[in-house]
């Protein structure tokens, strides 16, 4: 029997951020929606957080963050994710991120960023139309 | 690039894409698996099996890094169950993993069961022969083991490595439910709570019971994953065995027996494509004989012997194509 092609992510939470319900919220979420879903746990560096993205060959990587570093911890994931050869991935971002800082997140090459009161609903439309549009 | 080619070259992108193809079965898999074959047979496999929460992808870690002190290279399969009713599934391993997953010479994958009963995914067993072939020294394969669960992992590894931990009481009555002859290791793991000396004694017992013939005593290792003592003893008991095994002779024997139900499984595979394409193909047919079955106006047996006969005439009929070609 042929198996069918899983959408495989990872949610990783970069930095000393200890927020942790989010994450698990979203990574909840995307398993109930058919998904493969790897979590990485809390205090990941960038490296720590690529590796995981290349091994487990993701489709997606959604980077959660809450403690206000994001402009500091982003654009070293993204630097390192096209250095590996990973530019093709689908990369998200949310947390606790002030609007006025999604242009520059965008501009490194996230494609959308969520924050509070997003839904599960919202989020796996977002990812199956992004991935089939890529792919 | 060819991901075979990549694979070899020691590219881990190539690496990883190529456990994709193979997990999915995407077309070129087969092909890849087959030149992956001759490279296969250097790395060591180790199996770690038992229930969640046991500390499994905790004392993966530590034996990872154990490894790496002596400059030994790891791959690591960790396998978590499929959600039967979504698809999804939610692969957590890595957070135990932290101690080794920013060192360049480990690989961890994270794989899902999808579906597949035994405790290990179909892709299992190519995953680890892929590094095997890329040059790891060590693969470890971590498993959820739940009752039965466990005998799977014999058939994948060459060494089994059975994971307990006192205080659960369901636990000895699971090793009695017949893994008592797979484990070649026991660890009493969570050995920092009260009852390790008392399972250690229960196992000594059930192992003095257990009738079967054996020439390598099952060595049973106290440890406390999360402060990593005991887990030198463990990596210890792991070489012993393993010369155990060199020496007479079953490390062959295994591995022979390992390829014996492999080529089983890969032929049980090969003819259940044919018999899907099958139904696929007469969809209509199928359903309407099906009714048909259930109104007791069929029997279920001969639908089957004819779907055999008309996928072995479509074998013949492929393998005669490919002698023309070549
Ligand atoms: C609960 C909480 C805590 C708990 C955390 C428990 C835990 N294990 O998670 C505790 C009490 C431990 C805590 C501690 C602290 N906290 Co606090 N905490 C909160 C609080 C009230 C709610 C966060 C939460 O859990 N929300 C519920 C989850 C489900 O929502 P969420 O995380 O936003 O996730 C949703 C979306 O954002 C989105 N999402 C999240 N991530 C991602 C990622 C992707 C890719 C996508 C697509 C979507 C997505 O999906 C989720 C579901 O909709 C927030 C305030 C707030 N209202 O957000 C402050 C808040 C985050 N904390 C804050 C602070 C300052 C701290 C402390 C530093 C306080 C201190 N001085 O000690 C510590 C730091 C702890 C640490 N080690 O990091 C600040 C952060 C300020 C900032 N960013 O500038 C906040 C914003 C409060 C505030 N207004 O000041 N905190
Ligand atoms: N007290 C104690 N806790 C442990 C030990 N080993 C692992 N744990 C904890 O047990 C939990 C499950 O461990 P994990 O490695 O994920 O188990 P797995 O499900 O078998 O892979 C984690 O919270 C670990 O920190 C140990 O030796 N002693
Ligand atoms: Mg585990």
């Amino acid at each position: 029997m042929n198996q069918d092609k899983r959408i495989r992510t990872l949610v990783a939470k970069p930095g000393l951020d200890g927020h942790d319900r989010g994450a698990k919220v979203i990574a909840r979420a995307l398993r109930d929606a058919g998904m493969e879903v790897i979590y990485s746990g809390i205090r990941q560096t960038p490296e720590q957080i690529v590796d995981a993205a290349l091994q487990e060959d993701v489709d997606v990587l959604l980077l959660s963050i809450l403690s206000g570093a994001h402009s500091f911890l982003f654009p070293r994931i993204m630097e390192l994710m096209k250095k590996k050869g990973l530019g093709d991935i689908l990369v998200l971002g949310g947390g606790i991120i002030p609007v006025e800082d999604v242009p520059e997140l965008k501009a490194l090459g996230i494609s959308e960023v969520f924050g509070p009161g997003m839904t599960s609903e919202t989020l796996i439309k977002y990812i199956t139309e992004n991935l089939s549009a890529g792919n | 690039m060819d991901l075979v080619d990549g694979v070899r070259k020691g590219s881990v992108r190539a690496l990883a894409k190529l456990i994709t193809l193979v997990e999915n079965e995407q077309p070129g898999a087969i092909e890849a698996m087959e030149s992956i074959y001759p490279h296969t047979g250097n790395a060591y496999i180790i199996g770690i099996t038992g229930p969640p929460g046991a500390g499994k992808s905790t004392l993966t870690d530590k034996i990872t890094k154990e490894l790496r002190r002596e400059n030994y290279t790891v791959g690591i399969i960790a396998i978590d169950p499929t959600s039967p009713f979504t698809g999804g599934a939610l692969l957590g391993d890595r957070v135990r993993m932290q101690g080794v997953s920013n060192d360049e010479d480990v690989f961890i994958r994270s794989m899902a069961t999808r579906g597949t009963l035994g405790g290990l995914s179909r892709a299992t067993a190519d995953t680890s022969k892929i590094l095997d072939a890329y040059g790891k020294d060590y693969v470890i394969i971590e498993t959820v083991g739940v009752g039965q669960d466990e005998v799977d992992i014999i058939r994948t590894a060459d060494v089994s490595i059975l994971v307990v931990i006192p205080g659960s009481g369901d636990d000895i009555q699971a090793i009695k439910a017949g893994i008592m002859e797979i484990g070649d290791i026991f660890v009493v793991n969570k050995s920092d709570r009260e009852g390790a000396d008392r399972l250690v004694t229960e196992i000594k017992m059930m192992l003095d019971l257990s009738s079967a013939p054996r020439d390598w005593t099952p060595a049973i290792v106290k440890t406390i994953a999360t402060e990593d003592k005991g887990v030198e003893t463990l990596v210890e008991k792991i070489k012993e065995h393993r010369e155990y095994l060199m020496e007479s002779g079953t490390l062959a024997l295994r591995r022979k027996e390992r390829i014996r139900s492999e080529i089983t499984k890969i032929v049980e595979n090969e003819i259940f494509r044919y018999f899907d394409g099958l139904i696929a193909e007469n969809r209509d047919i199928y359903d309407q004989r099906l009714e048909d079955i259930v109104g007791k106006k069929e029997d279920p047996y001969l639908l089957a012997k004819q779907a055999v006969e008309i996928i072995a005439k479509k074998i013949s009929k492929k393998a005669g194509e490919y002698k023309g070609r070549g």
